[in-house]
């Protein structure tokens, strides 16, 4: 066992150093980032200032490792930009994205999950079939353009919700939370949405086709044969063994949402680390960029990471096979 | 009495809310964030336009960049060489003490001896000794004549030199950037008080009562929004969300004005769009023959091409169709009204006869083969402009490839992206904002002799060069007379680009700036959004 767990670790210490390279080397290849900073007015010598400060007048390795140096520990760089510690800006834009990651959790649940067993259970009825159609658009539509359009019917045409920003937020252990409060709520609604469409759709279809399989197995014909009512059959009985296959795809999905969440951040202006992204590529902030990309690598490492220790505890085949490889 | 008590808390509740409605609040979608409250951190539009609210300036430039004194009251040369200053008496910071000379000396070290930061304001800090004479009397000694004293004082912000920080290195005078982002150094004496800034969202600001000076205060609180996104910017203003937005799309205007919600402000920018060419290669790496093969030689060094290529450009079309009315075509480096203009220069009429002529006289009766790079992020309609250009040069002999690309990889490519760190490209489409409100600033950058030593041309891409150009640049930088210069700058500018055609000048920026109905925005040539300059109609 620990064996085994070690050398997953090596695995994953060697995917991130290989990540790091590819990311690094990526973003060094475009463009000037002082073409982007320095003012119009600048003459040359200010110019050459500048690179040297950023430590860009240093060739490709030599930047790579003091990148690597400075990450062993724990020091991902500063902003180009701001000047001030890149994962320290990411960290600060965490809560809102997690935020808005959960509200479309919670909403591709609670929508997703009724709409599902309802097409599960009455397949041929009109309305499953203009649910099921209802989950083709949000798979195909554009999130750039939904959006737009939500704020246009929304915000612009009928005055419901507010079209940009984050609105109030309270403290809550030292992190600013906006889902609390009213105001804030009015604002997370509708990037939410637009950010939910895609796994509504997907929670959708794996609530049906759960629906479908569990209806017709021997335990759901006993409680009616029992004389069960039919809430209590399809809230208990069939509710919990659908749930398993969707729980276990959203989980793994999460780390999607947050990634997914840059066009949405976008269109409605949330302050989140999507909106930190695309604002560093704009200005080509290396060492945001490259933070970004690296704290994302950790995280789908970690999770993999954790399944797979979880599952050979689960399996003992599973390591016996990884070992004969 | 219950009863009373509860209509007594129903009165103070219903003053409250009329206090509220009286207050007069405006939210700002803007385009572009700052980097930093820090006022010497980054010489950047967004930074100059947001932190300028906060700290005064000795004198500052109004909606048209004309000079006004702000924390100097008056100004005058002693001699050639010294500038007295006297302030505005009775000026206070946000945090209660006085404002005099010894803070504005501060202020000027702190700039000129910044470490880090982005993009530093020694271009107009440096060759000048701050003297103080008295508490309100400053003299600013220069080495040798320098006239553009007053534009660059634009520039520098000035801080309490009581404001403390956390940095205990020392660099910057001991206070970081992030002691003005947090609000611990933002001590000015501007009209406005740092509320706080939510990165990513929001920077919230609050009038300051005890300002003295001649900038309007018309609103209680300001919040600047930041919406990047241009159809979200437009949408937060029809839905309410925000009182006023800039940078309004071309696309959009039409529409807008239509829409009885909402008023426009648009205003000239001191923005000139224009295109450079390649005259210091023999063999230009993107001017080939007419079938796409290398050429042994570069038609661009001769001026004849160059100006016939300008009378291939249709500027009335290109403003009509692709600006959709919104810009001016140009024939110099700045528009009528602004200081050091030519009177003589008027944009280049669309002429494909006598551009063919000229062409045949130098040689290229049959044409040749072009590729012009463009951003297509960068500027309003930047793509669509160069297609245009790509389009009319073709019809007239000229087969033209077009090639845009993001911003933030065009201009290392634009600027030295070729063997040597010299620009990779032989016909690119640029713009250009005259930051010092007046000539000089451009046809130093643009048209001067590329010349790392002297500073000079640091951004003349097509490296043309001109020694008598040169030397009337000299002169005019160091000729105090205001008349004398304005007519050396104009006469430069004729020899640049009515001789030469050192670049080819396309248009002038139109900007547009939109608020609901009952404001209006007296619209900044330099484009900076300040709430200042918004007013009820």
């Amino acid at each position: 066992m620990t064996v085994f767990i070690i050398r997953r670790l090596l695995q994953a210490a060697l995917v991130v150093l290989i990540m790091s390279l590819l990311v690094f080397g990526g973003v060094f290849l475009v463009g000037d980032p002082v073409e982007m900073l320095v003012s119009d007015d600048a003459d040359q010598a200010e110019r050459e200032a500048i690179i040297k400060s950023m430590g860009l007048d240093l060739p490709f390795y030599m930047q790579y490792l003091r990148f690597i140096g400075n990450a062993l520990q724990g020091d991902m760089g500063s902003s180009f930009v701001f000047q001030e510690p890149a994962m320290q800006l990411i960290v600060e834009r965490m809560p809102a994205t997690f935020e808005l990651a959960f509200a479309a959790l919670f909403i591709a649940v609670v929508i997703g999950i009724p709409l599902g067993i309802y097409a599960g259970l009455k397949p041929d009825s009109w309305v499953s079939k203009t649910i099921m159609t209802g989950s083709i658009l949000g798979f195909s539509l554009p999130t750039f353009w939904v959006g737009i359009m939500m704020i246009l019917l929304f915000a612009v045409m009928l005055g419901l919700l507010p079209s940009t920003g984050r609105g109030d937020t309270v403290e809550v252990l030292g992190i600013d939370i906006s889902i609390l409060t009213l105001d804030g709520l009015s604002h997370v609604l509708m990037p939410a949405v637009n950010l939910a469409l895609f796994k509504l759709s997907m929670v959708i279809r794996l609530a049906r086709a759960g629906t479908r399989e569990v209806v017709h197995q021997d335990y759901i014909k006993f409680a009616r044969a029992k004389g069960l009512s039919e809430a209590r059959i399809i809230g208990v009985h069939l509710f919990k063994n659908i749930m398993i296959p969707v729980v276990t795809v959203l989980g793994l999905e999460f780390g999607g949402l947050v990634a997914f969440s840059v066009v949405t951040e976008t269109v409605f202006a949330w302050p989140g680390m999507g909106k930190l992204l695309i604002d560093s590529i704009n200005f080509l902030d290396r060492p945001v960029i490259v933070a970004y990309l690296m704290f994302i690598v950790m995280l789908f490492v970690v999770i993999n990471l954790i399944v797979d220790v979880l599952y050979s505890v689960l399996d003992p085949r599973v390591r016996l096979q990884e070992m004969k490889s | 009495m219950k009863a009373l008590r509860r209509l007594g808390l129903a009165a103070v509740a219903l003053s409250a809310m009329t206090t509220n409605v009286l207050a007069a609040d405006i939210v700002i979608g803007v385009r572009s964030e700052p980097s930093s409250m820090d006022p010497y951190f980054h010489n950047l539009g967004p930074n100059n336009g947001m932190i300028g609210h906060v700290f005064g300036r000795l004198v500052d430039f109004d909606s048209n960049q004309q000079i006004f004194g702000s924390i100097a009251e008056s100004w005058k040369t002693v001699n050639d060489t010294t500038w007295e200053f006297k302030l505005r008496p009775g000026l206070k910071f946000h945090d209660g003490s006085d404002l005099t000379v010894d803070d504005v000396i501060f202020s000027f070290e702190r700039a000129d001896g910044y470490e880090g930061g982005n993009s530093s304001f020694r271009t107009y800090t440096k060759g000048k000794k701050l003297v103080k004479v008295d508490d309100l009397t400053l003299h600013i000694v220069t080495e040798s004549p320098y006239p553009l004293m007053a534009n660059d004082l634009t520039t520098i912000l000035i801080m309490s030199s009581e404001a403390k920080g956390t940095d205990s290195t020392g660099t910057n005078k001991g206070i970081s950037a992030k002691d003005f982002n947090d609000g611990t150094a933002t001590v000015g004496t501007g009209p406005y008080k740092f509320v706080e800034w939510k990165k990513g969202e929001q920077i919230v600001l609050e009038k300051y009562d005890g300002y003295i000076g001649p900038i309007a205060q018309p609103w209680d609180k300001v919040t600047f929004k930041f919406i990047k996104s241009e159809p979200a910017r437009v949408a937060a203003l029809l839905a309410g969300d925000v009182d006023a937005i800039d940078n309004v799309p071309t696309v959009d205007v039409a529409r807008l004005e239509k829409d009885p919600r909402v008023a426009l402000s648009s205003g000239i920018s001191n923005r000139v769009i224009y295109l450079h060419m390649d005259q210091f290669r023999d063999k230009s790496p993107f001017v080939t023959d007419k079938n796409g093969n290398p050429l042994d030689k570069n038609p661009l060094k001769d001026a004849r091409v160059r100006k016939a290529i300008s009378m291939m450009i249709n500027r009335d079309a290109i403003v009509e169709r692709v600006m959709e009315g919104i810009a001016i075509p140009a024939g110099q480096l700045l528009p009528k009204g602004f200081f050091g203009v030519s009177s003589n220069l008027k944009p280049d009429p669309y002429d494909p006869a006598a551009a063919k002529k000229l062409l045949a006289e130098a040689g290229w009766a049959d044409g040749f083969g072009l590729t012009i790079h463009g951003p297509n992020d960068r500027y309003i309609n930047d793509a669509k402009i160069a297609e245009a250009i790509g389009q009319l040069l073709t019809a007239n002999g000229i087969p033209t490839k077009v090639v845009t690309m993001p911003k933030n990889v065009y201009f290392k490519r634009a600027s030295k992206g070729g063997p040597d760190g010299s620009p990779e490209f032989s016909f690119v489409l640029v713009g250009w904002g005259s930051g010092t409100g007046e000539a000089s600033s451009p046809i130093k950058s643009l048209l001067a002799t590329h010349d790392k030593s002297k500073g000079m041309g640091a951004s003349n891409r097509g490296r043309h060069s001109d020694p008598k150009v040169d030397d009337l640049l000299k002169q005019a930088l160091a000729t105090v007379d205001d008349a004398k210069r304005q007519e050396l700058l104009a006469k430069a500018t004729d020899i640049a680009i009515g001789e030469n055609q050192g670049i080819i000048p396309l248009h002038y920026q139109v900007n547009t700036w939109a608020t609901k109905k009952g404001l209006k925005y007296a619209p900044r040539t330099d484009e900076r959004t300040t709430a200042y300059d918004f007013s009820a109609e």
